[in-house]
């Protein structure tokens, strides 16, 4: 029997990313609502199309909430909870679920207030096993926690300050085209450096940015997405993993995408040479620095060399990234950014990202999500999309 | 130099023996006797493994510091605490815990500084294992 495989299996086919940074007069449900109903337009399909339901653990009870507020009968669900990284996830997932003929039509939905919502809807998910040993010593938000990583990353390799300020430096040239992003300015190296410190060595704008909103997916069967008479992103390949404390030998340095690339490479068949455009997931400037060399771009340790010379900025550097703004300018909506870089991922394959920044006859992309932290525990997915002819 | 807040940890039927075990002053970790790791959080399975054969012992309280970060705005029980050293420490015995590096200076810490245990008491029938710098 012939290995298994997605690759061609299912295609993106609609996206929307809410245009608000801030949201406090519609509720976290309203917004589900107004992305899906948005992505289901854009793809040229209704929610009486939809046959399958995909979210995260933040909204309500996931899809045993959302079904009934949809009112829907679907064949499929998937809950799958891995922080930012989970609609990544839910990509993979619902080409598979095509793939193997339990739906047609999926719906994937982010939607969350972190900026103006109330306690009840920013509230934390529930204690595991690990969290007393954890969250005791005063761990206030992802920031401490990725600057444990960079600040091994800076001791084993030598990486500096301002090699992660010219991460965020590329993402804040793409954001100035982009008028619904929350920083939509240019900063220079100096404006990272001389931010305040947040948690050392991470500055205040080597972090994303906190901002209400919400995005959709719709994933479809090649039959469906040919019938819809538009440009859709095909799926080439997935890979997803936990990288957690190791039994209490985490390695800082390195993230799961040193697992996921791999494998999302051989599926989807192509190298790390063949990517024309990477939405590679920016909580942090270190998450990108330590993801780019996990996934092969450059070699482990070399991340800060590589992103030094203008790699990052579109259309013309080698690795043109996050041509939106990404998480560290223009919405990193829930705390969580893995929507939207399969938003931008598939502007870029349909050539509707902004003029400026559109990498030409784009072939091939990555998304590449990163979910939880760096300093104990992260979903890592990585998707590779293509054109039809890919 | 700052005093840190003791907030007591989430105390639950699969972590009460080790937190009991603090208000001695013992470290303890468990040890497979079939695989023979040293394992970090306490469980009753080993993960490597997955037999109930895990057996406590304590730990000898001394590392070095495997990264570190200052935190410079405090949250919840942190809240008037920064600037203060959250870090991990990697045991003698192997494991790498996540704590706090207190009793010096936040900008004299390094990676790779020996450490050594302190307690803090949390009032509520456990402490909080703690690293300064090794005397």
């Amino acid at each position: 029997m012939a290995p298994m495989s997605i690759r061609g299996s299912a295609y993106v086919a609609g996206i929307y990313e809410h245009p608000r940074r801030e949201i406090p007069d519609r509720s976290i449900f309203e917004i589900h609502t107004e992305v899906a109903l948005g992505a289901l337009a854009d793809a040229g399909l209704t929610m009486k199309d939809v046959d399958a339901v995909f979210c995260d653990g933040t909204a309500g009870m996931g899809t045993f909430s959302l079904v009934s507020h949809w009112g829907l009968r679907p064949t499929y669900i998937d809950n799958t909870e891995t922080g930012g990284s989970s609609y990544l996830a839910h990509v993979g997932h619902a080409a598979a679920a095509i793939a193997a003929g339990k739906c047609n039509v999926a719906l994937v939905t982010l939607a969350g207030k972190p900026r103006s919502g109330s306690a009840a809807e920013r509230m934390q998910m529930m204690a595991g096993p690990e969290t007393p040993f954890e969250m005791t010593w005063g761990s206030g938000g992802a920031a401490n926690s990725y600057a444990l990583a960079a600040q091994r990353h800076m001791h084993e390799f030598g990486t500096t300050a301002r090699q992660l300020a010219e991460i965020k430096v590329a993402a804040s040239i793409h954001a100035q085209h982009n008028p619904n992003a929350f920083l939509p300015y240019a900063v220079t190296i100096e404006d990272v450096l001389e931010s305040p410190m947040v948690s050392d060595p991470l500055h205040r704008l080597d972090c994303c940015v906190v901002t209400d909103g919400g995005g959709a997916l719709v994933v479809v069967s090649p039959e469906v997405a040919r019938s819809l008479g538009r440009t859709n992103a095909k799926i080439l390949g997935h890979a997803e993993t936990i990288k957690h404390t190791e039994n209490g030998r985490i390695d800082l340095t390195h993230t799961g995408a040193l697992w996921t690339g791999p494998r999302a490479f051989a599926e989807a068949k192509v190298g790390v040479k063949d990517v024309d455009y990477a939405s590679i997931y920016d909580s942090f400037t270190i998450t990108v620095l330590q993801t780019i060399e996990d996934l092969g771009f450059c070699e482990k340790g070399k991340g800060g060399d590589f992103v030094s010379d203008g790699a990052l900025v579109a259309p013309h550097g080698i690795l043109p990234f996050n041509t939106d703004g990404g998480g560290l300018c223009n919405n990193h909506p829930s705390n969580r950014g893995g929507i939207t870089k399969v938003i931008e991922a598939v502007r870029q394959l349909r050539g509707e990202a902004h003029p400026a920044v559109q990498v030409p006859d784009c072939q091939i992309a990555l998304a590449h999500g990163t979910g939880g932290s760096l300093g104990a525990r992260h979903g890592s997915v990585t998707l590779l999309l293509g054109q039809e002819d890919a | 130099m700052s005093t840190l807040p003791a907030p007591a940890p989430l105390v639950t039927v699969a972590n009460k023996e080790f937190w009991d075990a603090t208000a001695e002053g013992r470290f303890m970790l468990q040890k497979c006797d079939a695989c023979d790791l040293v394992i970090w959080f306490p469980r009753r399975n080993c993960p490597e493994c997955w037999q109930e054969n895990l057996r406590s012992f304590d730990a000898c309280g001394r590392g070095t510091v495997y990264s570190f970060t200052i935190v410079r705005k405090g949250q919840n029980d942190y809240k008037d605490a920064a600037p203060f050293v959250y870090a991990y420490v990697e045991l003698e015995e192997g494991p790498r815990v996540m704590t706090n590096i207190v009793d010096c200076p936040v900008d004299d810490v390094r990676i790779g500084m020996p450490v050594e245990i302190v307690w803090h008491d949390t009032g509520k029938g456990n402490a909080l294992y703690r690293f300064r710098p090794a005397g």
